[in-house]
């Protein structure tokens, strides 16, 4: 028993030192998007502890650097996920999941000690080149806050990129229940809710000697509101039909927030008005298909609200996984938008939309998450080959190709 | 499906089963006053069994000829021609080749840079059944009400003006099967239907394919008559097997009637008919089905009864036992990366397809899914490029072979179209560029030479019913 113990104890100290440690690293020769600038070819990208140190065609290369030959190859940042479930839970089953708690005014609740650093489904993302995740949480009206994680690390601290990106606030026609019925009542209910937040905020003494009208949540529960109340922290609102999306920035500018809104099926239809509200939409771009909370759904939404000014950020949400992000870019391409905006969309936007300052782009300074593709990333032809999480090297073996390893010849011998 | 609230509710779960609650009956309707139509009445001493069952009413439309010119065609049935010629006429093929000559008649199109394909088919689609936009009140897929409902049958639910029907049709489908839902142990009969705008789904069933019947394995019976039963894989299998035991009795009482015509008919059992064309091999067995060992129990169950399960669907698990499919002869229908949304579909990989393949059984790329259909193309690409880079040896021909040759046999007509062979029906789809790419659009799609879209012609863009007065939808942007 304490021998095993201490085999499990020297082990883990293993996997925690070789996640931390990274070395001195040049990517040479590959076609480099940095995406915070044009395409470079036959270009290095050198990474050292864990960050970008040089991006160019010119790069002195310190001697004792490991050198990866990528001839050939496509170099971008590593993709972030604005709409994961990857790690919330071990597996992706009904029932496994860590994603919401019961209740519809849940601001104070944030998934990230769900999280499990271990779940298949972790390594499955990361073979479509995602390191880095925003994990939102489910449930009804205000269901929680968004945490951001890398996709490598023993344990949720290792992993965690910021604790509260975002609060989640639903006006879509799932979120009609919390307003009574109606959106009109929704609406209501979320003004009184910040201006419970607000005024609980004045009067903190008068809320601790009880003598205030009754406020219409927990104090926990408004004291959570208030980061989005003082514009400190991003306010993430699912919203599908035109009229949802109005009501999003009719709080907007009430409230001077700091929105992003999720879906916005018909946001084309309204993609000058959210441009000049400055509010980054995350958008599926495969969504077309018309419901009573989007009859206007388009294939040409991302490129629509695109040429409108708007900042997009792309999100993938079918069977297949998160680690169809990649095809979900190159979906929103083969439907009218640029190339190179849908790389942003996937890497600097939700970078800059969530205020992570040091994701997104290969410039020095960054942190090292960088993919290795065999070519084009949005085509089916190509793969991700070597996956850099904060400078070190991931697997990419997963679950799925040990299946898959096992099961090449059958019958089995 | 775990998905987050940020999404909740924007996705129609068929493959996950869930099973819709039956909605309250309607009451029957007031029986009208004597019909104004002067409908031929049958004979009285025929019997309804022997009248015709809600035939096919589609008819081909009468198109010039038309010739693609300069295209790389993938004819499904072996070649892959660079800068080559599809001509049809009269609905038909008449010619795949270098050099084919364009009659004074024909519509020219210049295929430089583009690709051609056989039309995509879809052996598992629930348009129509769960038509757009997703109310209770078009959820017409699961008769949930009895393990066993072999009596009931898709057609009867399909809304013709479901408007994920033209989405379909811009991705290049030109036929789909369309199949009750997975609630059941035997949910009833499927319909097989040509993408075509019509007011009935008369006008759209594909004359002369054969029904299948859908049987569903695993989780979803159970799950949905857990109280009931069947609860149990075992309750799963013990329902089939009793049901089939009624059928062989039912069969064998109207073999006898119909040899010797004496005395009364045997009492006309509707779930027992379908049954009984199921023993009799003219109704084909489309199984859901994920995991490998329950593949293996239907197809002992197939043997014990004496029939032929032609495709598992959602086949998860079929790379376990491609060597059975194999040898059974029966397909598997496979998505190119869906998983893990429930255990039973846990052990998904990639190469799922590749493998089936490579063990010398017909895989089927399918969908269950108003979203997957229309790019079924990626679904296929998706599944060759994964086999690829696992060194599994693949054609190209045999990755386009997934989504059309091998869905037509699933759906018994392969002699009718499936490929692009002289003689097959025109059936054909016309790419922006190669169909194995993430950029590529289906731009023209001819049905039996109908040309049904053009992603260029919104004169050619069919618009359903639900979509009149509505903001535009996506299709032809």
């Amino acid at each position: 028993m304490t021998t095993k113990g201490q085999f499990l104890l020297a082990g883990f100290a293993l996997l925690g030192t070789a996640s931390l440690q990274a070395q001195t690293i040049a990517i040479t020769g590959g076609t480099v998007y940095p995406v915070s600038g044009p395409k470079l070819t036959n270009a290095t990208v050198l990474m050292s502890d864990g960050k970008i140190v040089a991006v160019g065609t010119n790069v002195s290369i310190p001697a004792g650097a490991i050198r990866v030959d990528a001839t050939g190859k496509w170099v971008t940042p590593g993709l972030i996920h604005a709409n994961a479930s990857a790690g919330l839970g071990v597996a992706g089953l009904n029932g496994q999941g860590e994603g919401g708690v019961q209740g519809e005014v849940n601001p104070s609740f944030n998934p990230a000690e769900g999280i499990d650093p271990a779940a298949f489904t972790i390594p499955i993302a990361r073979t479509g080149g995602i390191t880095t995740a925003l994990l939102p949480p489910s449930g009804q009206f205000f269901p929680g806050q968004v945490p951001v994680v890398n996709y490598a690390g023993d344990r949720i601290e290792e992993m965690l990129v910021r604790r509260n990106a975002a609060l989640v606030l639903d006006l879509s026609s799932s979120g009609k229940q919390a307003g009574g019925g109606s959106r009109g009542g929704t609406m209501a209910r979320v003004r009184r809710l910040f201006n419970d937040a607000l005024e609980y905020a004045r009067r903190k003494p008068d809320f601790q000697r009880a003598a205030i009208q009754p406020l219409s949540a927990p104090a926990k529960e408004l004291e959570a509101l208030l980061p989005v109340l003082r514009g400190e922290e991003v306010l993430a609102v699912a919203a599908n039909r035109r009229i949802d999306i109005e009501n999003a920035l009719r709080l907007t500018r009430e409230y001077k927030l700091r929105t992003v809104l999720f879906s916005a099926v018909e946001g084309w239809q309204i993609a000058r008005e959210i441009a000049t509200a400055g509010v980054p939409v995350i958008l599926e771009p495969l969504h077309d298909i018309p419901s009573f909370d989007g009859l206007g759904a388009r294939l040409d939404n991302a490129t629509l609200l695109r040429e409108g000014g708007v900042r997009v950020i792309i999100a993938q949400g079918d069977p297949g996984g998160e680690r169809n992000l990649r095809y979900a870019a190159g979906n929103a391409v083969r439907n009218g938008m640029s190339w190179d905006d849908a790389l942003e969309a996937i890497t600097a936007a939700p970078a800059a939309a969530f205020g992570l300052a040091d994701y997104g782009t290969l410039q020095p300074g960054k942190v090292a998450n960088l993919v290795v593709w065999s070519g084009d990333p949005f085509d089916f032809s190509s793969a991700a080959e070597r996956v850099y999480i904060k400078g070190s090297l991931l697997s990419l073996e997963t679950r799925e190709t040990e299946l898959r390893d096992k099961y090449r010849r059958v019958p089995l011998p | 499906m775990n998905r987050s609230v940020w999404l909740a509710g924007l996705l129609a779960a068929c493959a996950s089963g869930r099973a819709q609650a039956p909605a309250t009956p309607a009451p029957a309707p007031a029986p009208s006053p004597a019909s104004a139509t002067s409908a031929p009445v049958p004979s009285p001493d025929t019997l309804s069994v022997d009248r015709p069952q809600y035939p096919s009413t589609y008819k081909r439309r009468a198109n010039p000829p038309v010739l693609i010119r300069n295209a790389t065609v993938l004819t499904a049935a072996g070649q892959e021609l660079s800068n080559a010629s599809v001509l049809f006429r009269d609905g038909k093929v008449v010619a795949v080749g270098a050099s084919v000559q364009a009659p004074s008649d024909a519509q020219v199109v210049d295929g430089t840079g583009k690709f051609v394909t056989p039309g995509i088919i879809d052996t598992h689609s629930h348009l129509g059944v769960y038509a757009a936009p997703g109310t209770a009140a078009e959820s017409d897929g699961n008769e949930a009400t009895n393990p066993v409902t072999a009596e009931v049958w898709a057609e009867h639910s399909i809304w013709p003006q479901d408007p994920q029907i033209p989405l379909a049709i811009a991705g290049g489908v030109t036929v789909m099967q369309v199949l009750p839902g997975s609630a059941n142990l035997i949910g009833g009969r499927s319909a097989t239907v040509r993408l075509v705008p019509a007011r009935t789904v008369q006008e759209m069933k594909f004359p002369g394919a054969p029904y299948g019947v859908k049987m569903a394995c695993g989780e979803n019976p159970k799950r949905v008559y857990q109280n009931r039963g069947p609860s149990t894989r075992m309750g799963n299998m013990a329902g089939y097997r009793a049901a089939f035991i009624q059928a062989e009795q039912y069969r064998a009482r109207w073999d006898k009637w119909l040899k010797d015509k004496k005395g009364d008919p045997p009492g006309r059992d509707l779930r027992m008919e379908t049954l009984a064309g199921v023993l009799r091999g003219e109704i084909s067995v489309q199984n859901h089905c994920y995991r490998a060992d329950e593949m293996a129990q239907m197809l002992d169950l197939a043997k014990e009864f004496g029939f032929k399960i032609r495709s598992f669907h959602h086949g998860i698990e079929a790379y376990k036992v491609a060597d059975l499919l194999a040898a059974n002869q029966t397909a598997a229908s496979v998505w190119s990366d869906w998983g893990g949304f429930k255990m039973e579909a846990f052990d998904e990989i990639l190469e799922n397809a590749a493998l089936v393949t490579n063990a010398g059984a017909r895989a089927v790329i399918h969908t269950d899914s108003p979203d997957g259909i229309q790019r079924m193309n990626q679904d296929m690409a998706k599944a060759y490029y994964a086999g690829v880079r696992a060194g599994i040896t693949l054609t190209r021909d045999q990755a386009i072979r997934w989504i059309t040759a091998n869905p037509a046999w699933v759906l018994g007509i392969e002699q009718l179209t499936g490929t692009l062979e002289a003689g097959k029906q025109a059936d054909v789809v016309l790419w922006s560029g190669d169909p194995f790419s993430v950029y590529s659009k289906a731009e023209k799609v001819w049905n039996e030479g109908w040309l049904v879209f053009d992603r260029l012609d919104p004169k050619h863009q069919y618009k359903t019913d639900f979509n009149i007065g509505q903001t535009a939808p996506g299709v032809g942007r």
